[in-house]
């Protein structure tokens, strides 16, 4: 957590000196604690209160690249348990876990279909991140040749799972410097895995099942050997267990500020579960309370897709939500004659109506406006959504190029702005429609 | 050295309300068995710092007329049943289903638009048929909603069903015909903290006690929405937790109506191909939601394929389960 700015003036010479560019200390400290103005603009700190000050702006989850280049992964570096307190930053990475023990036309398969696979929604591409490759042969030549055969075949990140050491390092010989993950440093193996990890420039999962406080002296273990990129297994596979210790694990960084965990977490819930059917609400669940790499057993775009949807609707920022682009939509193959219908650009009301219109077959079409992605009363309220918004969108959308009537359908919600609408549209008909989209197509059976 | 590690617990001073669906012969209905929701002391499932008595659980929604407009990965899983409310209700119960819910569709003045007196014979022959709670919805237009609650209420006198849902704009007929016949009400607001809190004050005011209302906050699915109600339901669940008291009603989710609404769930064709196999997508559209809403607090979730039952059920007991 950040110091407030009390704390941090504790910290400054109190002399008042101006130097800085502000009249008092009191004033610089606010400002560094908005984090408007640097701590080196003050010339007389000392080292100590540097040392303090940097110590309290490392972040209480440790943001972990897995990869590198366009296709890297960063997880961690969130700050609240809520995302309505103000946003979760960094989705959780998704893999798929193939085994060395596939044949290799198989294995080479199977990375493709993961390298390949891609889904748009909301306009943005979605697409699994990587695969995690675990060493089931238990022999370090077949690991290291199937990893230089994934290698070949995609950029997107590794995870890879060993315990052997040696298996390990001939794995990431293969890897190009692109900085897998490695899985994992034990109490048993940290020690090389550590070293590893230095030497391939890596993070590093460590696991100590069931016991935090042992989790906490690994990591603290593998730190003091260099490694500053870590990722947690506490080690909990179950729905229960797993939801527990992930929130406490995310309470201690941001409520204790705890460091020796400060930092993202790798689940696997794949790993209790036989079904496809139990992996996908388990891998949901880890989703939405707090995992930061999530290594699937299952590769099925029927299950993809939705945990890519939820991850998406989860990690969408409450306060900047998601909008689609202006312009003049068809739904259904809608004719010259089609009704046409007006809402705004935020995302939710784009599809809660565009869903009604589809939903009822009747072809229409939907002209959106920018509302700056605002919904329609809130965007009326702002003026980002009135007569004048409306008409606008009607010329630069250049709808009387697409339909031969003119008659526009406004939202029920705002009704009050049809007088002046019909000033801004001389000529139209301005139609009241429903005021939640649900009745739209009821409203749309009655539009002739 | 072995690091100590002291977990930070959350002290909480509030609790949800525990709710009775469903009465039975002794307690002045003829319900077999009643369905308590509600009474937690912690955020879902988070049971090493507080108690939660009641699980969550699973409402089947079937409809008084066949369903033409249902995906057909729902109309397959069904079968025959749609074509009867009261043996659906039957097979509902045998897929353990731990309330009914009914919605009376064909009262839709754009559908069948049938009567009170068609609504109180549909309610009775669901009633016949299964033992457990009922949830009795309206076709969700005001003056038809209050017609046909109203003379299923007078008709099914202290059974205890919930009647939805009542709004803000139209909620008063609805809270006096359960008041005067011993029945709960779903008070259901747009997404949103404050108005759901609202509606709660108002219908209290109208004498219901707390004790009978559940709290709707409105259902985005998967994709559609389903961030705002997950944030609205932690809200509503922090602030009841945190002590105030026109927040703790348990939350009921209608998921299935909206999951199996989406695009996703009801289309199969010029769809893409990553969006993957129909059924096993629509599943999971439907599971996905539900437990996702679990996750913010949701007691009772509305769920319209059978197999969701066992699915989300499970789910909730490997939630539970320590």
């Amino acid at each position: 957590m950040g110091l407030s700015g009390l704390q941090i003036y504790k910290l400054l010479p109190k002399t008042n000196c101006k130097e800085c560019g502000f009249p008092t200390c009191l004033a610089f400290g606010m400002k560094l604690a908005a984090k408007q103005v640097e701590l080196s603009a003050c010339p007389y700190v000392s080292e100590e209160a540097k040392a303090q000050l940097a110590a309290a702006s490392v972040p209480p989850i440790r943001l972990v690249t897995i990869g590198t280049g366009d296709k890297k992964v960063e997880v961690g570096n969130e700050t609240v348990l809520f995302r309505h307190e103000k946003t979760f930053f960094h989705q959780p990475g998704l893999f798929v876990r193939l085994k060395d023990t596939l044949a290799l036309p198989e294995f080479e398969a199977a990375v493709e279909q993961v390298r390949d696979y891609s889904v748009e929604r909301v306009g943005i591409l979605l697409g699994v991140d990587g695969i995690a490759i675990e060493n089931a042969s238990g022999d370090a030549a077949t690991f290291a040749k199937y990893v230089a055969a994934a290698r070949a075949k995609m950029e997107q990140p590794f995870v890879l799972i060993a315990s052997d050491a040696t298996a390990m390092d001939r794995a990431l010989e293969q890897t190009d410097g692109s900085a897998p993950l490695i899985y994992a440093a034990t109490a048993d193996n940290w020690k090389e895995m550590a070293d590893l990890a230095t030497k391939h420039k890596a993070p590093l999962a460590v696991r100590a099942d069931g016991d935090l406080s042992a989790l906490a002296e690994l990591a603290e273990q593998v730190k003091s050997a260099g490694v500053e990129n870590i990722v947690l297994d506490p080690g909990a596979r179950k729905p229960h267990d797993t939801l527990v210790v992930l929130t406490q694990l995310r309470r201690l960084a941001l409520k204790s500020n705890f460091r020796p965990l400060g930092y993202p977490i790798v689940t696997f819930p794949g790993e209790d579960f036989e079904s496809e059917e139990d992996e996908v609400v388990l891998a949901a669940q880890h989703i939405a309370k707090y995992a930061g790499v999530i290594v699937l057993n299952h590769f099925d775009p029927a299950a993809i897709y939705p945990l890519l949807a939820l991850r998406q609707n989860i990690f969408t920022d409450p306060q900047k939500p998601i909008q689609v682009s202006p312009g003049l939509y068809e739904v259904n193959n809608p004719t010259p004659d089609s009704p046409l219908l007006v809402t705004t650009n935020f995302s939710l009301t784009y599809f809660s109506v565009a869903g009604e219109v589809e939903g009822s077959g009747k072809p229409s079409w939907l002209l959106i406006a920018d509302a700056e992605g605002m919904s329609v009363l809130t965007g009326w309220a702002a003026g980002k959504f009135d007569a004048e918004k409306i008409a606008k969108s009607v010329k630069q959308f250049d709808v009387l190029g697409k339909i031969s009537h003119k008659k526009i359908v406004i939202p029920g919600l705002v009704s009050v702005i049809s007088g002046e609408l019909e000033e801004e549209l001389p000529g139209w008909d301005i139609l009241v429609g429903p005021r939640e989209a649900i009745d739209i197509p009821t409203y749309l059976k009655t539009w002739n | 050295m072995p690091i100590a590690v002291e977990i930070p617990k959350e002290k909480w001073t509030g609790r949800i309300r525990e709710i009775t669906l469903g009465a039975t012969a002794d307690e002045g209905g003829t319900r077999k068995k009643t369905v308590t929701v509600g009474g937690e002391s912690t955020l879902p499932f988070l049971t090493f710092e507080g108690e939660i008595p009641n699980p969550p659980v699973v409402a089947l929604e079937i409809q008084d007329r066949y369903p033409d407009d249902w995906s057909t990965v729902l109309k397959d899983a069904w079968g025959d049943v749609l074509n009867d409310p009261a043996a659906w209700a039957t097979r509902a119960e045998e897929y353990g289903a731990d309330i009914i819910a009914l919605k009376l569709q064909s009262a839709h003045t754009e559908g069948d638009n049938t009567d009170a007196a068609h609504a109180v014979d549909t309610v009775k022959s669901v009633l016949a048929a299964t033992g457990l709670p009922l949830i009795v919805y309206g076709p969700g237009q005001p003056e038809k909603d209050n017609e046909v609650l109203v003379a299923v209420a007078e008709a099914t006198t202290g059974e205890r069903i919930a009647l939805g849902n009542c709004e803000d704009k139209n909620y008063r007929t609805i809270v006096a015909a359960a008041l005067a016949n011993n029945h709960l009400v779903i008070a259901k607001s747009p997404i949103d903290v404050n108005l759901a809190k609202q509606l709660n004050i108002l219908i209290s005011d109208m004498r219901l006690e707390l004790d009978r209302i559940l709290m709707d906050p409105t259902t985005g699915a998967l994709g559609y929405g389903l961030e705002y109600v997950y944030s609205v339901m932690e809200r509503l669940r922090i602030a009841g937790l945190t002590g105030d008291k026109m927040t703790q009603q348990p939350m009921i989710c209608t998921v299935g109506e909206e999951a199996w609404r989406t695009k996703e769930s009801k289309v199969n064709e010029g769809v893409p191909t990553a969006w993957g196999d129909w059924e096993r997508r629509s599943k999971n559209w439907e599971a996905l939601t539900a437990t996702t809403l679990l996750q913010s607090g949701a007691d009772i979730v509305v769920l319209r394929h059978p197999e969701s039952v066992a699915r989300v059920k499970e789910t909730v007991a490997s939630l539970l389960a320590q």
